[in-house]
């Protein structure tokens, strides 16, 4: 960047956002698909409500169900607040491929507006019309449950609406950019919408149960998710938003022989003997997982503090822990899974890849989070059972010794490893853009994943499965004296 | 203030424009000419700072298109093929936002707006809704904004194209009235005519590559040979026979006259209208026969092994 435009001062910057905004503010309050539906979401659907709310009233009340419709009454104003923002998801989806089929976005990419600029000016403008429209539906179901029910909901309750339906809309409309910026045709831009609407739908009925059992404070859980979740697409927008790519892609295609020729050569690291891949392909791959571990030991590290935690909050009554014949059950087990046969090994070994493919699944479409939940809930097992066997006054260091550190010692670190490659999937479209296009980043981290699955991880959870099934058995029962 | 070394832009396995070069001085006109697909719009929106080149780079208005993108923009007025007006937008908001954009105040805005406007005799309310404009009035007033920052550098694609016969000559006239202001323009265009009235200096591409460069009359030399005369007589006569040996090499003839192209016409003219009135031929006309930059072009253009374009144009 050079040292004039660095020089431009903040206050030109936002001018010329500003700028933006309004245009395109005034463009959606001239356009009749907008304005109606945002007017009948703002004036008629809260009277709607209201009346809902009215309707739900009289039924609980022939039955003294007060407590229900109090429950009601703060869903129906997070419905009333979400409905208008929904609108903004259908301006975002159109802002830059609308602008592109119109053919008037050459123009505007012309001009100084940097990349960023042209960012935030769209999710913006999407964003504060539908807020305003939201901010007076709000306003108007209030008012009406206030004369209907004489019901105002708790200030804090009210605040984590409002900030709820906020992140809502910045979450859908900053995704919906990101979508619009990287298609070539409104149609694409609405089918891709899918990938924000039904996430949204699932993360809504998440937030109604929650509503429905005035589960208010871990309601602040979920804010705190969905602001995360805001953040982390807007970062995404920032990053990805190149004004390059609008005017570079043509043609709207799905070339499955490119894909896989980009894929097989990231895949392969063009090696052509086992040796060779390994120097090639696996150490670098293993090289740019590195950097995700750190954060993977800290997920594995809260799990085992939640292990620690429900072990303590769920105890076991030590009576019952002691009166258990643990050395005929451990005998039993042993013989029912297979120990000391190759089948137990195999047995353990595919139950270990399939918890790794189901995380890897979950990371893909969570951001890499619920591929890491998958991946630490065997070591809030390992510490719950640990704890819980210090309960019953076996010694927990003997418990691991014996239990669990002749494999995990192997397994540990593989899945360690595993659920970094996993982050780095989830997370691709988060790191610096260095020319390729998004297609091209997610197909290399993919590849990466699956070197490191095939090159590393399999090899270590193949000598751990032989090792839990030959050896932990004799350790587990070494120790304890069995 | 037009420097483009190499530049060379790819879109997937499609080379768009391969190592192009070419330089377009302050106050002077270039018309960058090229079939459909021969990387003129390309090349134009890696000069404008909105696609970045995958190898080599430019120079526009003294700014660095890959490093300091946005002084390029700054300094630059594209008009891009398609106008793509705002259709819900007013013709004055359309201009004071573009004009914002570009960061100049309100006044500077409105009083640049309506200059330009008047001289480009856009005679509409600036309350006037862009839906309403006809093609014309929207590529004038595409212009106008391209226009409104009075940049250093104007990049035009096809800039009279929908205009009728008038306009596109009040365009001509204020191209010409900046490049007399010392603004550097680049026009792409298909309108050869256009091309040769309005440029100092014509450059062809092919498949993002130049293939030729010069003024007009050095790229007719360059690409259709010597001059070409034709001598025309009052009647038949039989005084043209043999009339060029030595001089000047025959390339049509009819009984009242001769078309021939001569390498050195300051010595063969002379001469061979001596030679036709030593016969007892009445001379009526020698005059050149200018060829026509389509012929160039056509010349240019065709592909390497393809019969070359027919002289009848001549």
């Amino acid at each position: 960047m050079s040292a004039a435009v660095n020089a431009l001062p903040l206050r030109f910057r936002a001018s010329r956002l500003a700028a933006l905004v309004k245009r395109e503010m005034r463009d959606q309050l001239r356009d009749w698909r907008v304005v109606i539906p945002m007017a009948i979401l703002t004036l008629f659907f809260p009277v709607l409500m209201n009346f809902a709310a009215q309707a739900v009233i009289n039924y609980v009340n022939q039955y003294g169900g007060q407590v229900i419709a109090e429950a009601v009454f703060p869903f129906l104003l997070m419905i009333v607040g979400f409905f208008p923002t929904s609108v903004g998801l259908v301006i975002a989806l159109e802002s830059f491929v609308g602008e592109k089929e119109r053919y008037s976005l050459e123009p505007l990419l012309a001009t100084p507006l940097s990349d960023v600029e042209l960012f935030l000016g769209k999710v913006l403008a999407s964003v504060i019309t539908p807020l305003c429209a939201a901010a007076l539906g709000i306003t108007a179901y209030l008012a009406g449950m206030f004369f209907i029910a004489g019901w105002f909901p708790p200030l804090a309750l009210l605040g984590q609406i409002i900030i709820l339906t906020v992140a809502h809309a910045v979450c859908m409309v900053s995704a919906a950019v990101v979508i619009s910026a990287q298609t070539n045709s409104v149609r694409a831009a609405n089918l891709l919408a899918s990938f924000v609407i039904v996430p949204f739908a699932l993360l809504m009925q998440g937030e109604s149960m929650i509503m429905f059992y005035r589960m208010y404070n871990e309601l602040w859980w979920v804010i705190g998710a969905v602001i995360l979740l805001a953040v982390i697409f807007i970062r995404i927008g920032l990053r990805q938003f190149r004004r390059e790519e609008l005017l570079s892609r043509e043609v709207e295609e799905l070339r499955f022989d490119r894909m896989g020729s980009y894929f097989w050569h990231c895949f392969t690291g063009d090696a052509r003997t086992p040796l060779a891949w390994y120097r090639r392909a696996v150490g670098p791959a293993f090289r740019r997982t590195l950097p995700a571990i750190p954060w993977t030991a800290a997920a594995f590290v809260i799990g085992a503090v939640i292990g620690v935690v429900l072990a303590e909050r769920f105890a076991f009554p030590v009576a019952m822990l002691q009166t258990r014949d643990y050395k005929q059950e451990f005998l039993k087990s042993l013989e029912a899974l297979g120990f000391f046969t190759p089948g137990g090994t195999w047995m353990i070994f595919s139950h270990n890849v399939q918890a790794i493919l189901i995380a890897f699944v979950l990371g893909v479409i969570s951001l890499g989070i619920m591929g890491l939940v998958i991946l630490m809930l065997p070591i809030g097992v390992i510490s719950f059972a640990t704890v819980t066997m210090a309960r019953s006054g076996t010694s927990a260091w003997l418990f691991l010794l014996g239990f669990v550190v002749p494999h995990g010692i192997v397994e540990i670190p593989a899945m360690l490893i595993s659920g970094a490659a996993i982050l780095r999937v989830g997370n691709c479209l988060l790191a610096k853009p260095d020319g390729r296009s998004l297609g091209q980043i997610w197909l290399k981290a993919l590849a990466d994943w699956l070197i490191v699955l095939l090159g590393v991880v399999l090899p270590m959870l193949l000598v751990a499965s032989i090792l839990e099934t030959w050896v932990t058995p004799l350790a587990a029962a070494g120790v304890l004296g069995w | 203030m037009i420097e483009a070394n190499g530049l060379t832009k790819h879109y997937e396995r499609v080379t768009a424009v391969d190592g192009l070069s070419l330089r377009v001085g302050r106050g002077e006109i270039l018309a960058l000419l090229g079939p459909n697909g021969a990387g003129k719009t390309t090349t134009t929106r890696m000069l404008a700072g909105i696609l970045r080149p995958n190898a080599g780079g430019a120079r526009v208005a003294g700014f660095d298109v890959l490093t300091e993108t946005e002084n390029v923009r700054a300094a630059v007025g594209v008009l891009t093929e398609q106008h793509g007006l705002y259709s819900r937008m007013r013709c004055g908001e359309y201009l004071d936002f573009f004009g914002a954009l570009y960061g100049l105040p309100p006044a500077e805005r409105r009083d640049r707006a309506r200059n330009l406007m008047r001289d480009l005799r856009l005679e509409v309310d600036s309350d006037a809704w862009l839906a309403e404009f006809s093609k014309g009035m929207r590529q004038r007033l595409a212009l106008v904004r391209a226009l409104m920052h009075s940049p250093k550098v104007l990049l035009l694609d096809e800039p009279t194209s929908a205009l009728d016969p008038e306009s596109a000559r009040v365009v001509r006239d204020l191209l010409r009235s900046m490049r007399a202001a010392g603004c550097t323009i680049l026009v792409c265009t298909h309108n050869l005519s256009e091309a040769e009235e309005l440029a100092d200096r014509i450059a062809i591409i092919r498949r993002g590559r130049l293939i030729a460069e010069g003024t007009a009359a050095e790229l007719r030399m360059r690409m259709l040979g010597p001059a070409v005369f034709e001598l025309r007589l009052a009647e038949d006569s039989e005084a043209l026979a043999s009339v060029l040996d030595g001089l000047a090499e025959g390339i049509g003839r009819t009984p009242a006259s001769i078309r021939y192209r001569a390498a050195d016409p300051l010595s063969a003219n002379p001469e061979i209208v001596r030679r036709v009135m030593e016969r007892g031929g009445k001379v009526v006309e020698l005059r050149e026969v200018t060829p026509s930059l389509e012929s160039v072009y056509l010349q240019a253009v065709a592909e390497e092994g393809a019969p070359a374009p027919s002289r009848e144009g001549i």
